[in-house]
């Protein structure tokens, strides 16, 4: 069985959530690996639950935020941009490679958009493997068999 | 009340009787889930009106996916079975039973005591005039089609391409006042007000969409005499955009390639032409032969332009019909930002009259006691949901409802045909009540729309109403996932099981209320805060009414008529008797706002008297400060005794002066402080100002020469009609640019020559001038500032205060509680004046109607034995939320503390904290870390 990478996402509920429901109207298909983690503002994810995440094992991690100046609380999105920037230092001293995370913006009606960024981010996390991190999940019991 | 139309009013002002008509929507709206299986399966293909009839709709259709109510309806004018009693698919496949063909039209009468015209418009139809080439060429197209074009959810999804063959487009041109300021062609003379800006907004995207993208812009005057719309233009030049300030007189077909010719005159007059491979008519704005039909009914009288006749003092209320008012592009040619603000005014002009009666039809609904469940192990009830065949058809519910039952702490699972339709409501009562359920989990669609009904469910069982998650399976699961019934049934499981583990962790939350003090505070004694203090006190609330000078009136003093030719000296004297005589408005004069703290229903603010310090409670505050003239530094402004602004013009044409009254050749120049670097945007008024004040000097004597000196005339909307008489009463206009500015001769103390460079003749033209009139541009008050330091509100870039969004809420500040209007937010007209002021007035009275307000749950908190005072959190806060403060009996000690009616839930705060010390209720960091941990197991 080929590694089906798994991939968070915490997304925010005026923009990116609105746009993976919008996504979902619209019948628009993208590939079954991601779980999205609502959150209110891009702004309330503490760099600490993104590497959280990464020592869980989860093989690709995105914080989805509306486009700079839509912010629903004025400049959440831009505070995460600032505050998620260590999360590059810190993947790097994980010995992680840098593209497994991603922050990216999508307003509420850009379904499409949502659907591109996160079909990019699954294949481009399934080109890096596993996480190292990664336990032992039943199915991939398969893969060794 | 939807696909209802109004037949026939009886009765006035206060009790009127209105026959309504319900055309029927053959669809059944409480049951229908709109998970459009209907349309999938209906087989009639209609045209989409809302892609401009550019791609397909069925016969059963929402208008578009953010239709509210998100119902479906059917079109009998093409349904196959309204008109041949055969096929119904969507009887067959709508998995809810919404379906009735048997549905009639309805009747209805309401009686109401005021009411409020808001039929919009209907964009300018540019077929059979062939100048335009609209339906004769395939690559003409209009505005709205290219913003079909240019949206992702259009019909080719954003790309931009001909539609004569599908080809990039390389290069552009917009066609400006189309069917607009073209009584010729379009039998419209007024101005549409939109359209510069909105060739600008489609020019920006295309290029965006395309960098290489060459776009010309054909335009007459541009006007971008919006808040920041000035900017937005400068920004277009930048980018580029080509402007060409030229009316094209004909389209024809390009030689090949399928494009189109233009031949136009350069601003130099040399006859030039050049090939496009998509032209952009800019359509204007009309009145639709319903909306006329309905002012018919309603005896609301229309103007010659078709727009519903109104006042400039009262500018949302329809002329001699007391009791109806009107807003919206059905009162003029309006964007955004002033249709939402006169929505706004026209709520409050409709219910000052009904103030009385306020609160007397209003039903409360009532819920049991909450049961209380701390101390209680987590008992999970989930609730999985078919939604017909929409989850269930692709996720296998069984197995999901198996796999739930054996997760921690699931106490009870079910499942249901439809979770959200109202008998399983009971159900879910009942199963909550026989089985203690205190945490609820319904594994269904989206909470973005569902989460409201059941937390109504919750409360209803006596639970408290945030022990509720919803796991998205169906939006983000069943239907974007519809050929891997496999993944998706296991991402279900995921989604569920982070669900439970994290409403395990939900605490039930009180209700957060706040008290509020019924009374306002208006600061500003202008016509702004003049309008909205009496509107307030109307309504029956006490107001403080804040002003720094000795005079109630602001910059309304110096001026004698509105653009209508209404005189405002006595309108202006009537308002401020009313104010000043009402029993529950103070007015402090020479007075001034010295500081302030609190939040939306409980302010407490400093007034600085001429006595001393007085302190006022207040729910509400509007920021009315005003703005003034502008005093220039240069064309001779100060040095010679010919030359004045605009308002000491007035003065002295008022008084009689002799340099005026004897005056032969008057010259106006325009944009005089305006449109510079240092202040990039319009003054709005100046331009209708000019040319009325024209006319005047032209009226009073024809054998004066009256010359207009401007970079565009703006006399946006209706205030084109003036501009026309301008013309016709021989006023002469002459363009000038930026870096071509008219030129003085002072020496001469009786006479100014100017000097400027005629752009009809292409020459230098000499002026002898008896007086020379600077139309000089509108700043704000230093008080602002003032004020934005003491209630911490944003200040834009030129110093005018800045609203919570410019197109949505033109009125409010970010923070709650607080409101603006007048020339403080930006320069305008005496009527936008008192239209912000009704609708600032509108929007406080929506906070001062509730003795109490519920606040949302999702607010920050502080976990004390966590926090260790260093404070980033109080930086982060965009609300101010949050303060620093000494732990009381503990010297050297400090915590932050949250005030929660400031507080909106972002999270910054939580997000930032080293110490994991503070966290939003609902969200906590232990929540998000469980869905992780869960999403991972």
């Amino acid at each position: 069985m080929a590694f089906e990478p798994k991939i968070l996402a915490f997304s925010c509920n005026w923009c990116s959530y609105a746009a993976a429901d919008l996504a979902g109207a619209s019948r628009m298909q993208y590939p079954a690996n991601l779980r999205i983690v609502r959150v209110m503002c891009s702004g309330m994810v503490h760099p600490n639950l993104v590497m959280e995440a990464f020592s869980k094992g989860a093989d690709g991690v995105m914080v989805l935020g509306c486009h700079p100046g839509e912010c629903h609380y004025l400049d959440g999105n831009i505070k995460a941009q600032a505050r998620l920037a260590v999360v590059e230092e810190m993947l790097d001293a994980y010995g992680l490679e840098p593209e497994r995370f991603r922050l990216a913006w999508c307003s509420s009606a850009e379904a499409e958009r949502f659907v591109e960024v996160v079909t990019e981010m699954t294949e481009a996390v399934r080109g890096l493997g596993p996480n190292p991190f990664r336990p032992t999940r039943p199915e991939d019991a398969q893969e060794v068999a | 009340m939807t696909l209802t139309e109004v037949r026939e009013v009886s009765g006035q002002a206060g009790d009127f009787t209105v026959r309504l008509l319900e055309h029927p929507r053959y669809v059944d709206m409480d049951k229908c889930i709109a998970c459009g299986e209907c349309a999938r399966k209906c087989p009639k293909k209609v045209d989409d009106e809302y892609n401009q009839g550019l791609g397909k709709r069925k016969a059963i259709y929402v208008k578009y996916p953010q239709a509210v109510p998100l119902k479906y309806q059917i079109d009998p004018e093409n349904c196959i079975y309204l008109k041949n009693r055969k096929c119904g698919a969507c009887v067959q496949a709508c998995p809810a039973g919404a379906i009735d063909f048997n549905q009639k039209p309805r009747e209805k009468t309401v009686r109401v005591g005021s009411m409020i015209l808001t039929p919009g418009l209907k964009p300018f139809d540019p077929a059979g005039i062939r100048t335009w080439g609209y339906d004769v060429f395939p690559n003409v197209i209009t505005s709205l089609e290219l913003e079909r074009y240019l949206s992702v959810s259009g019909p080719t999804e954003g790309r931009l391409a001909r539609p004569s063959d599908g080809r990039p487009v390389k290069r552009m041109a917009f066609l400006q006042c189309v069917g607009s300021r073209d009584l010729n062609k379009a039998g419209h003379g007024y101005c549409s007000g939109v359209c510069c800006m909105y060739a600008l907004k489609e020019a920006m995207i295309a290029k965006d969409h395309e960098p290489d993208l060459d776009v010309s812009i054909f335009f007459v005057d541009m006007r971008t005499h919006g808040k920041d719309f000035e900017r937005y233009y400068n920004r277009a030049k930048e980018a580029g955009v080509k402007f060409r300030r030229c009316r094209v007189h004909s389209l024809e077909p390009a030689e090949q390639n399928g494009g189109v010719y233009l031949r136009y005159i350069t601003d130099r007059g040399k006859q030039v032409g050049a090939e496009y491979d998509l032209v952009v008519l800019s359509v204007g704005l009309e009145t639709p032969p319903s909306a006329a039909e309905l002012a018919g009914r309603c005896k609301v009288g229309l103007n010659q332009n078709l727009f519903a006749e109104r006042g400039g003092f009262q500018p949302v209320q329809a002329k001699g019909r007391p009791g109806m008012f009107v807003s919206g592009a059905f009162a003029g040619p309006h964007d955004i930002p002033q249709s939402v603000t006169e929505a706004s005014a026209a709520a409050a002009a409709a219910s000052l009259p009904l103030a009385r009666v306020r609160h007397s039809l209003t039903r409360e609904k009532r819920f049991p006691p909450e049961r209380d469940v701390r101390g209680e192990e987590p008992r999970v009830g989930v609730f999985v949901c078919h939604c017909g065949n929409n989850i269930a058809g692709v996720i296998d519910v069984e197995e999901l409802a198996a796999y739930a039952a054996k997760l921690p702490k699931v106490a009870h699972v079910e499942r249901n045909l439809f979770t959200c339709s109202q008998d399983t409501q009971e159900l879910l009562k009942k199963t909550i009540q026989e089985q203690s359920l205190n945490r609820i989990v319904v594994a269904a669609c989206t909470p973005r729309t569902h989460e409201p009904l059941f937390k109504e469910t919750l409360k209803a069982s006596g639970l408290n109403e945030n022990l509720l998650d919803m796991a998205n399976i169906r939006n983000q699961g069943s239907w974007v996932h519809q050929a891997e019934p496999e993944k998706a049934t296991e991402k279900a499981k995921d989604l569920v099981r982070m669900s439970v583990a994290k409403v395990a962790l939900l605490t039930p939350a009180p209700p957060l209320t706040v008290e509020v003090k019924q009374s306002a505070l208006v600061v500003g004694g202008g016509l702004a805060g003049l309008v909205s203090a009496h509107g307030l006190a109307e309504m029956g609330y006490p107001v403080h009414l804040v002003e720094l000078t000795s005079r109630l009136g602001g910059s309304a003093l110096h001026l004698y008529q509105t653009w209508r030719g209404e005189p405002v000296e006595g309108k202006l004297d009537s308002i401020i008797r009313k104010v000043t005589s009402h029993p529950l408005i103070t007015v402090h004069l020479n007075s001034k706002v010295s500081g302030a703290e609190g939040f939306v229903g409980n302010f407490l603010s400093t007034i600085q008297g001429p006595q001393g310090e007085t302190q006022v409670e207040h729910g509400v505050g509007i920021m009315a400060v005003g703005g003034r003239a502008h005093k220039p530094g240069e064309y001779g402004y100060g040095e010679h005794r010919r030359v004045f602004t605009a308002l000491e013009f007035d003065k002295l044409h008022t008084l009689g002066d002799s340099r005026v009254r004897g005056g032969k050749t008057f010259v106006f120049i325009q944009c005089v402080g305006s449109r510079e670097p240092e202040r990039p945007y319009c003054s709005r008024v100046c331009c209708t100002h000019s040319v009325q004040a024209a006319i005047e000097l032209k009226e009073q004597d024809p054998t004066r020469k009256v010359f207009i000196l401007y970079r565009d005339i703006r006399t946006y909307g209706q205030r084109e009609e003036v501009y026309r008489r301008a013309r016709e009463a021989g006023v002469v206009f002459i363009n000038y640019d930026m870096h071509e500015k008219p030129r003085l001769r002072l020496d001469n103390p009786d006479m100014v020559e100017v000097l400027v460079w005629d752009h009809v003749l292409h020459e230098p033209f000499r002026i002898p001038t008896d007086v020379l009139i600077l139309a000089t541009a509108i700043v704000p008050n230093d008080l602002n500032k003032e004020l934005a330091r003491i209630y911490k509100l944003p200040v834009d870039a030129d110093g005018f205060l800045q609203e919570a969004h410019a197109k949505l809420r033109p009125v409010d500040f970010a923070t709650d509680g607080l409101f603006l209007a007048g020339l403080a937010h930006y320069p305008k007209p005496v009527e936008e004046t008192v239209t912000q002021a009704q609708a600032a007035m509108a929007r406080a009275a929506t906070v001062l109607a509730k003795t109490r307000i519920d606040l949302d749950s999702i607010k920050a908190r502080v976990i004390e034995e966590r926090c260790d005072g260093c404070a980033l959190c109080v930086d982060v806060c965009p609300y101010h939320a949050i303060t620093l403060e000494e732990v009381q009996g503990e010297p050297g000690r400090k915590l932050v503390r949250i005030e929660a009616a400031k507080c909106k839930g972002c999270g910054c705060c939580q997000a930032t904290c080293p110490k994991l010390g503070v966290e939003v209720a609902g969200f906590t960091y232990e929540q998000l870390a469980s869905q992780v941990a869960a999403a991972l197991a």
